[in-house]
């Protein structure tokens, strides 16, 4: 199976700090792959590097294509939707603006109706909320409203930064399931940024493990549901 | 009563002016984080553009249409060219340029047009209008029109339409609208470009009152500086209102208390300016914005 995502010897910096030393993994199409790792590893960073955030160097390809001298706003054309550690909401816009927003980097402008449908049934309690501001929703609403911006896009690849982040576990494990059903429905592969590893290797298919920078770990996420000392040394359960 | 009203429309008049300018203030405000002082003598210029035209023999509202139109251009054109590349510098840096290009637009209007006051038409007829013992003029009447029908434009477009959502979006969170495909940069240039507009309507709405010269927008520039301040430099349609408030107050002091009269009238804005930052900072619509530095 051919690549849908490649990064090659990926370094990150803030300012002169190096955030990542020399990250490599490519992730297939279809599948869904999540970065574990403590705080500080550099999950977000890595995330941030493939939306072109953050200065890096080496190499990231995406379908092929290369990333590294695009600009953020041209690499979400390409087909990757990033749902942002702090959920990135538009807090004076409506639930509906956020979402119509969500489609603005895509090719084909029209059938939004369509698209709104789409995410709507997966979140129907935004359905509800359409004419509200988006400021106003709980934390989980908005985490649901990160995603489903995101969908509007029509994504090929959705990038998600720690959709568990302050949520009550049963509203977390209602987005999980929703993740799920994206992934197995439209065919949006995921590259997912979690804490919460238990819960992250349970949707994953694979797994990296991210240290101080460098991924000391990596492979299908059974082996590592398994493995009980790499979970207590790395995972902490 | 009589003189109220008259007192009370031609307030209005001016204000909707006043508003207009610091409209252009705020959109400004709000998508760079910066007080722009040139923007009155963008204005200035503009109206002088429309000068041109008329004098050339283009029909009015033609030329008033076409100063627009360049004014819209020349906006983008400067943030493109001077302001893009000073952006991410200090705010004070942003300040001095676009406090150099107030000095700029000045002496090169003066060097072409020189400093000689020229007269400028009205499209409104000169005859004034009146209602009972109300005498209107005509051409306060027409500018508060004219105002209006510019806001309503602008209102439109940014609530209905999809372009209006973007720069919205660009202007409150520049990282989540770059994070949805949103050309930040661009949207930020259109805000000149909008702003320029909003400028050259106020210049070519002022100067039949005023005559035409380099120094046309100076004190208009400051009531539209007190009027942002009072409607709150964050919110646009408080920007609005606060123009007409600061029109009429300026208009009824000047007619009601004795000892200001006209000479003094100037200095109410100014009176305004430092009362609402003393009472209310954030004017009467803003939002309190809180930095950490």
């Amino acid at each position: 199976m051919s690549a849908l995502l490649e990064v090659r010897d990926l370094e990150a910096f803030y300012g002169r700090t190096k955030a990542l030393h020399g990250v490599s993994f490519s992730m297939t199409a279809g599948g869904i792959t999540t970065i574990l790792g403590a705080n500080g590893a550099g999950k977000t960073t890595t995330l941030r590097a493939i939306s072109r955030m953050v200065r890096t160097s080496g190499a990231i390809r995406f379908e092929g294509q290369a990333l590294e001298s695009r600009a953020t706003e041209d690499v979400v054309r390409l087909g990757i939707a990033h749902a942002p550690e702090g959920r990135g909401t538009f807090v004076h816009l409506t639930v509906e603006e956020n979402l119509k927003l969500g489609a603005w980097g895509r090719r084909q402008r029209g059938e939004l109706a369509q698209d709104f449908e789409r995410v709507f049934g997966y979140f129907p309690v935004l359905a509800s909320r359409r004419r509200q501001a988006a400021g106003t929703l709980s934390g989980g609403e908005q985490q649901m409203l990160s995603v489903a911006r995101a969908l509007m896009l029509r994504p090929r690849l959705l990038l998600l930064d720690e959709p568990s982040l302050g949520l009550a576990p049963m509203v977390v494990r209602e987005i999980f399931r929703i993740l799920r059903a994206v992934n197995r429905d439209a065919g949006v592969s995921i590259l997912l940024v979690e804490q919460n590893a238990a819960l992250a290797l349970d949707l994953a298919d694979h797994v990296f493990l991210l240290e101080t920078g460098r991924i000391v770990m990596d492979g299908p996420s059974e082996d590592l549901r398994k493995d009980d000392a790499i979970r207590r040394a790395y995972l902490g359960y | 009563m009589d003189i109220f009203i008259q007192q009370v429309v031609s307030g209005l008049a001016t204000g909707g002016i006043y508003a207009s300018l610091a409209l252009a203030l705020v959109m400004i405000y709000q998508a760079t984080d910066v007080v722009s002082f040139c923007q009155g003598e963008m204005a200035m210029f503009s109206t002088y553009i429309c000068w041109t035209m008329l004098n050339a023999g283009v029909s009015y509202w033609w030329a008033f249409l076409g100063t627009l139109a360049i004014s819209f251009v020349g906006g983008i054109v400067i943030q493109r060219v001077i302001i893009r590349p000073v952006q991410h510098a200090p705010i004070l840096t942003i300040v001095i340029v676009t406090l150099g290009l107030l000095v700029i637009f000045n002496s090169v209007a003066g060097w072409i047009w020189t400093y000689v006051q020229k007269p400028f038409p009205s499209p409104f007829p000169s005859k004034p209008f009146k209602a009972g013992n109300v005498v209107f003029g005509a051409h306060d009447l027409g500018a508060i029109t004219v105002t209006l029908v510019v806001l309503l434009c602008i209102y439109v477009f940014f609530q209905f339409t999809p372009l209006g959502l973007a720069m919205r979006a660009a202007a409150h969170n520049p990282v989540s609208s770059r994070l949805v495909g949103i050309r930040v940069g661009w949207m930020l240039a259109l805000g000149w470009g909008l702003a320029a507009v909003f400028g050259a309507v106020a210049g070519m709405m002022v100067a039949p009152n005023l005559t035409l010269e380099p120094n046309l927008m100076g004190g208009v520039q400051i009531y539209a500086f007190a009027a942002a301040t009072l409607g709150g430099f964050t919110s646009p349609g408080g920007a609005v209102l606060g123009g007409f408030i600061v029109g009429v107050v300026e208009n009824l002091v000047g007619t009601y208390v004795s000892f200001i009269g006209t000479e003094l009238k100037f200095t109410v804005a100014l009176a305004m300016i430092i009362v609402v930052l003393l009472v209310r900072p954030s004017g009467l619509f803003g939002t309190t914005i809180v930095k950490r530095v």
